[in-house]
């Protein structure tokens, strides 16, 4: 519709043929309106897109290699010492995955999550682009569960990385097998396989919890390292009671509680229990903070 | 002179407003930056929104879209009333508010594809093409693939503006949209709002430059401290043509003056005027609707023996009356 205006080269000319269409009066945009999917589609591929986010899990890939490197290269892992799995690796490279994500569950893998939930809104507050999207307009109930949805997506992406890295490279440096379980059964490889499947599941869903309360810290501020800083220092603060024999009333209530909790999913036959219980927990957390943040960004005064 | 109340609310039909405020009021603790302002932008008209700096002109735009909940007050924005249906006006409201905001480490074009997607009313289909329709628009076409951390304040200016023209709109609120454009941006960006104002769209801008106000506005409103002090056409703002008599016979000339229905201005108007020079008192009369043959006011004081040193016809300039109302310094309010 443009084509022909475009022609004269006369800037506002063109202006005003390449944006109003040339079929009527009428100004007003199309009643209809979608359902919105391409805001997630776009945080999505905007999020995994950016080199932080690239880094952020090359580094969570690290933590494995760096473990497989280092037991390969020495010349003996004495049992029952280290992380849990850790002196298995060398009778079956799969359990680089899992004991890998033993090592990263209580810091790493929190810094990560705290980095990208802490960022959620304060980020877009940061660059001002908040304003932008609200006026767009994105909604605003309709944005934060975006932004939810992204910080998931990114939880999944971290745990996968994590057992997708260790498994590999475990594959690559030691020799592969049939699992020997804790409860002392062997599975085969495919179901081994399947099960690091489940356990990166439980753990994208235990950081579930961080994230929503990541997410209220976010709409908080418009300075994400504030809220990224004070997600994982949650993160860190609950670990720390979760070990205090004093507040033992307090811990089946810690969003961290179950974080080591899948164990269950390596015996026979396999045991949900645990799974169940966290999945509730980490509901618990994404209704509470979740709601907090609801409440705080509907009525929050955009000023940045 | 003209007082807020001269184009009241009530004066036109809701239907023939784009923005109507009334009493519209924000309160940050115990400072007040938007004190009961009573707004009335003509639908297809270019509204000035003139003020100096902390004046309140981005508290009230923010106030209109939704971004800032009102102490007090009502506003309506394309006849929706702004604490209730905001959502539902803003895809037919383009925006530009305290500067353009992208995230640095994505492209132009993906930066708007962002702002696109997040509109629900805006076709995907078409996004690709709108996205480059508005690039090309503000003259950003060459650039669309580069990332904004390499724009320089004048290409995010222009892609800010291309974000505001993604889908056709009705109203488009422009806060400081030439803010560090060079003099042809600031060309180009006038000749813009032209072009959108013949097609219809209104165009409501803020700006503490008056040269570009005076260029393209139809109306303008001036805001000062907070409170709303001048608001109407811009032909009324400015101020009606005047006569200057430098005489040592003021009484006897204002006489005269009066006689042949000039409205004497017994206190000057606005402090830029000087109350006397070196050649003598001076004599201020508006010619408002006299009708009077100004090619006989000399004779005429001539004739009732008023010596007559100097005379001559002004009209006062815009930034004459806004420094008049807001004030000459150069103080940011509080």
């Amino acid at each position: 519709m443009s084509t022909t205006e475009n022609a004269s080269g006369a800037e506002s000319s063109a202006i005003t043929a390449g944006l109003h269409p040339s079929s009527g009066e009428s100004v007003a945009p199309a009643p209809r309106r979608g359902v919105g999917w391409a805001l997630l589609a776009s945080e999505l591929s905007v999020l995994f897109r950016r080199r932080r986010t690239i880094a952020l899990l090359a580094a969570l890939a690290a933590i494995p290699i760096l473990i497989a490197v280092a037991i390969r290269l020495s010349s003996s892992t004495r049992a029952g010492r280290g992380p849990a799995f850790l002196d298995q690796i060398t009778q079956n490279g799969l359990f680089v995955g899992v004991a890998a994500l033993v090592v990263a569950i209580p810091l790493f893998l929190p810094l990560t999550i705290g980095v990208v939930a802490g960022d959620t809104i304060a980020g877009e507050a940061s660059h001002g682009t908040l304003r932008y999207l609200l006026m767009a307009p994105a909604g605003r109930a309709r944005l934060l569960l975006v932004k939810f949805a992204g910080a998931a997506a990114f939880c999944v992406a971290a745990a996968l990385t994590v057992v997708v890295a260790g498994t590999l490279i475990g594959a690559l440096l030691f020799p592969v097998g049939p699992v020997p379980l804790l409860s002392g059964d062997t599975v085969s490889v495919g179901e081994a396989l399947l099960r690091f499947l489940a356990i990166a599941a439980f753990v994208a869903i235990s950081m579930l919890g961080m994230s929503a309360i990541g997410l209220f810290f976010s709409t908080l501020t418009s300075v994400p390292v504030g809220a990224m800083a004070t997600t994982i220092a949650f993160a860190v603060a609950s670990q720390i009671l979760d070990a205090l024999p004093q507040v033992a009333w307090l811990h089946p209530w810690l969003f961290s509680h179950q974080w080591l909790g899948f164990a269950d999913l390596l015996r026979q036959p396999i045991s949900w229990q645990t799974f169940g219980d966290n999945a509730v927990l980490q509901a618990g957390y994404v209704v509470v903070f979740g709601a907090l943040a609801l409440a705080r960004f509907l009525t929050k005064d955009v000023l940045s | 002179m003209s007082a807020p109340e001269r184009t009241a609310p009530s004066a036109e039909p809701t239907s023939a407003l784009a923005i109507e405020t009334r009493g519209l009021t924000k309160r940050f603790g115990s400072q007040t930056a938007v004190a009961g302002i009573d707004l009335a932008v003509p639908r297809g008209s270019v509204f000035g929104f003139l003020g100096p700096n902390g004046s309140g002109k981005t508290t009230s735009i923010r106030m209109l879209m939704g971004l800032v909940a009102p102490s007090s007050g009502e506003a309506q924005v394309l006849g929706s009333d702004i604490s209730t249906g905001v959502g539902d006006v803003l895809p037919r409201v383009g925006a530009l508010v305290e500067g353009p905001a992208f995230l640095p480490f994505l492209s132009g074009a993906a930066n708007l594809n962002r702002f696109d997607a997040a509109d629900r009313w805006a076709p995907s289909a078409t996004r690709r093409r709108r996205i480059a329709d508005a690039l090309d628009a503000v003259g950003l076409g060459a650039a669309a693939s580069k990332k904004v951390h390499a724009y320089s304040l004048g290409m995010k200016q222009r892609l800010g503006l291309a974000g505001a023209l993604l889908m056709p709109r009705e109203l488009l609120v422009l806060d400081e949209p030439t803010n560090g454009l060079d003099p042809q941006g600031t060309r180009e960006v006038r000749s813009l709002i032209r072009s959108f104002a013949d097609g219809g769209t209104t165009v409501f801008v803020s700006s503490h430059l008056l040269a570009e106000i005076e260029q393209v506005c139809s109306h303008a409103a001036v805001l000062s401290a907070g409170a709303l002090v001048a608001q109407g056409r811009l032909e009324e703002l400015a101020g009606e043509a005047r006569v200057r008599v430098v005489t040592p016979d003021a009484a006897a000339a204002s006489t005269v003056l009066t006689q042949l229905g000039l409205a004497v201005q017994t206190t000057p108007a606005d402090a830029a005027a000087p109350v006397a020079t070196d050649a003598g008192p001076v004599v201020l009369a508006s010619v408002g609707e006299s009708g009077v043959d100004l090619d006989r006011v000399v004779d005429r004081l001539v004739g009732a023996g008023v010596r007559v040193r100097g005379f001559a016809l002004e009209q006062p300039s815009l930034e004459d009356r806004f420094v008049a109302l807001t004030g000459a310094g150069f103080d940011v309010d509080h």
